[in-house]
């Protein structure tokens, strides 16, 4: 009470300014009052247009959330196939709309858990998947004609959407009709989050024969979730997470048109994954500035023609890098918070993330609790009811059009190096991050930021339970793949890996071998060793 | 590198420049934190290398070696920290160098700490910690040679 006595304005009516500096999260200074004067360039129809119309700045659909809430996805992985199973059906059963699996570090990195380098890793921050066996016990009871799933595997997206598919097959559910996203998104693995196998090139060509196949095989399905959630995640700032992440996009429609393939036949199945950090109007104006900006893109630069070419489509998740270690329950309200701005900011699908996860994998708890807070948002606050509600408010409309700024300017930046591909050899996204990182650490430090309960606002307390995976997993899953491997037909696993080093070298689509070798029964490090053997490694030069 | 290639006397700090070596073990490319942590001691006028990404305890205990360091800071958030430290403080004890201070940072469970202290790992930076303590902590490894 005595604090906010303290914030009275004073006798001239004037509060002091005394709490600076006025800047967002990504330090951008942020005037004392926006009026009229910050949305007079902006014309209704041209840069704004209601929900459902082209530029799509206040969302992609007319009715937005009265027509359908966005989906409930929370992103879960951890320990054996057999454990995420049952964390699926739990959330499943209590009103998750989609799967969203979480793979293990091996996994990731196309590793099988016998490798030196697993060691500690398997089924530590995701499930581990080693062949199609682990993802027929991962799917088992859950139909995939019912649900949705998205994948968050990018260099080994090719072997995992190949499980997905024979999962499906051996349901009995046709791959036309398997809908879902698979993140596939590698440049912001070099860019950000490093969990890269293969040279950018070929990690390129790899993703261009997926978006072919699933172009002419999967209607239903999202063949990419082009993502800033780790390039923000990585340190950079709201401008520099949107700049990047769209001009990613710009260089993957750009490969696909340079293969021959038409934009309109598989723009309309890419989709975005942003992340929601703490600074509330930065991010509802980043999303908004998103929308606005790709929709030009795709029918100026690329002179698509179909509507839904044109707009953005996304998936969100709250901030991870802003959760704390310290009074972890604080984290509940932050991602609040921030699953509010998402909603606000038009989101299609949401992830909330779990107050514990500054410390550990979450709990079943703290999983619910963070699937609730979702639920309290679309049926509480009352914020579905109407679409885009912050639109035509001067500061909200001033900070979407200089955030767009911010990001078009990074597009002549990267442009003018030759694309994505060229700027990330040169390390230009890189080092932006990282010196945007290293910046708001020190502002932290010099208590510019407060953070509470990190440097401000501290107390002594006590540690929350948390969820352990067994090193007895690791153990297990060596087992079974030694198990796998002693079954299957060796001579055509031989073959189609074979098949699939061919290819490789050649320019056949690289999913057909690697849907055989898989049906084989495969390892994913197996095929990964095989492209590795024709396409080499990548290694970043280690520069701080 | 010999100590004298980097001499640098000043009362009641260390006669040459300490030496950390900052190291990614395991698979996961998160490298926010280490490249944070490399850059602050850097400035603190420390000597750092940097290993990049996905070394093997091999590969880590190897680089502390060859390039004679002082500190070796961990990076670690996958959940793998047992193992990989249990396996890197053997390492340094077989080859002779339990002078080298280990300390590690990231993802770590408040409960493991004492598990990691009791395998000889010096401090644990959790999310939050401020770069000065982490400074500290490595000022404070290194005796000084020519104590004033």
């Amino acid at each position: 009470m005595k604090k906010v006595l303290d914030e009275k304005p004073a006798a001239e009516g004037r509060r002091k300014e005394s709490a600076g500096p006025f800047t967002t999260i990504s330090g951008r200074p942020i005037d004392p009052l926006y009026g009229p004067e910050d949305v007079r360039s902006l014309d209704y129809d041209r840069d704004l247009a209601d929900p459902g119309q082209f530029p799509y700045t206040r969302g992609v659909h007319e009715t937005m959330y009265r027509g359908k809430v966005w989906t409930m996805r929370q992103f879960a992985g951890f320990g054996s196939a057999a454990q995420t199973n049952a964390r699926f059906k739990y959330l499943l059963e209590h009103g998750g709309h989609g799967l969203s699996v979480a793979f293990d570090l091996p996994t990731l990195m196309g590793r099988d858990p016998d490798h030196p380098l697993s060691l500690g890793e398997v089924g530590k921050c995701g499930v581990a998947v080693t062949s199609l066996r682990d993802m027929e016990t991962l799917f088992e009871g859950i139909p995939l004609d019912d649900v949705t799933t998205s994948m968050t595997i990018n260099s080994p997206a090719a072997m995992l959407l190949a499980f997905y598919i024979l999962v499906g097959e051996k349901q009995g559910v046709p791959e036309t009709e398997l809908a879902g996203t698979i993140q596939a998104d590698i440049l912001k693995e070099f860019i950000a989050q490093k969990e890269y196998i293969f040279p950018p090139r070929p990690s390129m060509r790899v993703i261009v024969d997926m978006i072919r196949y699933c172009t002419e095989h999967m209607p239903r399905w999202n063949t990419i979730s082009i993502s800033g959630y780790h390039i923000r995640e990585a340190g950079s700032t709201a401008a520099q997470e949107l700049a990047f992440t769209l001009r990613d996009g710009i260089e993957y429609v750009q490969w696909c048109v340079d293969a021959g393939m038409d934009v309109d036949t598989f723009a309309p199945r890419l989709s975005f994954f942003f992340n929601a950090h703490s600074d509330f109007f930065e991010e509802i104006a980043k999303y908004r500035a998103a929308r606005r900006i790709w929709a030009r893109t795709m029918k100026e630069r690329f002179g698509a023609r179909n509507p839904r070419s044109w707009m953005l489509r996304f998936h969100t998740q709250t901030a991870g890098v802003s959760l704390t270690a310290q009074q972890p329950l604080n984290n509940i309200v932050r991602t609040a918070l921030e699953a509010l701005a998402g909603v606000l900011g038009g989101t299609q699908s949401l992830h909330t993330n779990s107050f514990d996860e500054a410390l550990a994998l979450p709990t079943e708890e703290a999983v619910t609790i963070a699937l609730r807070t979702q639920q309290i948002i679309a049926h509480e606050t009352g914020v579905v009811n109407t679409a885009d509600p912050l639109a035509g408010s001067y500061f909200v409309e001033r900070l979407t059009s200089e955030i767009e700024a911010e990001a078009l300017e990074y597009f002549r930046k990267i442009d003018a190096m030759g694309g994505m591909v060229a700027a990330i050899e040169r390390g230009f996204p890189q080092r932006e991050i990282q010196e945007a990182a290293f910046q708001f650490q020190r502002a932290v430090e010099r208590k510019g930021k407060v953070i509470v309960g990190v440097n401000d606002y501290v107390m002594e307390e006590k540690p929350v339970p948390i969820l352990y995976i067994e090193e007895s997993v690791a153990e297990e899953q060596a087992a079974r793949v030694a198990a796998l491997k002693a079954t299957r037909d060796a001579a055509r696993v031989r073959r189609a890996l074979e098949s699939l080093k061919d290819a490789a070298r050649g320019d056949d689509n690289v999913m057909v071998p690697i849907l055989e070798a898989s049906r084989a029964y495969a390892t994913l490090g197996e095929m990964c060793d095989a492209l590795r053997e024709v396409w080499g490694e990548y290694e970043e030069p280690p520069v701080f | 590198m010999t100590a004298s290639a980097t001499d640098e006397t000043r009362a009641g700090k260390p006669s040459r420049k300490v030496r950390v070596l900052i190291a990614k073990p395991g698979l996961d490319g998160h490298d926010r934190g280490a490249k944070v942590v490399a850059r602050a001691l850097r400035d603190a006028g420390m000597e750092v290398v940097y290993t990049g990404l996905r070394q093997s305890a091999e590969q880590i205990v190897a680089a502390a070696a060859q390039e004679d360091v002082d500190v070796v800071g961990l990076s670690i958030l996958s959940g793998a920290h047992l193992p990989i430290c249990r396996k890197v403080m053997e390492l340094l004890r077989e080859k002779g160098m339990e002078g080298v201070r280990v300390f590690v940072g990231g993802i770590i469970p408040t409960q493991d700490i004492p598990e990691l202290k009791s395998m000889g790992v010096a401090e644990v930076f959790l999310p939050g910690s401020s770069t000065r303590d982490v400074i500290r902590l490595v000022e404070s490894s290194v005796v000084p040679l020519d104590p004033h």
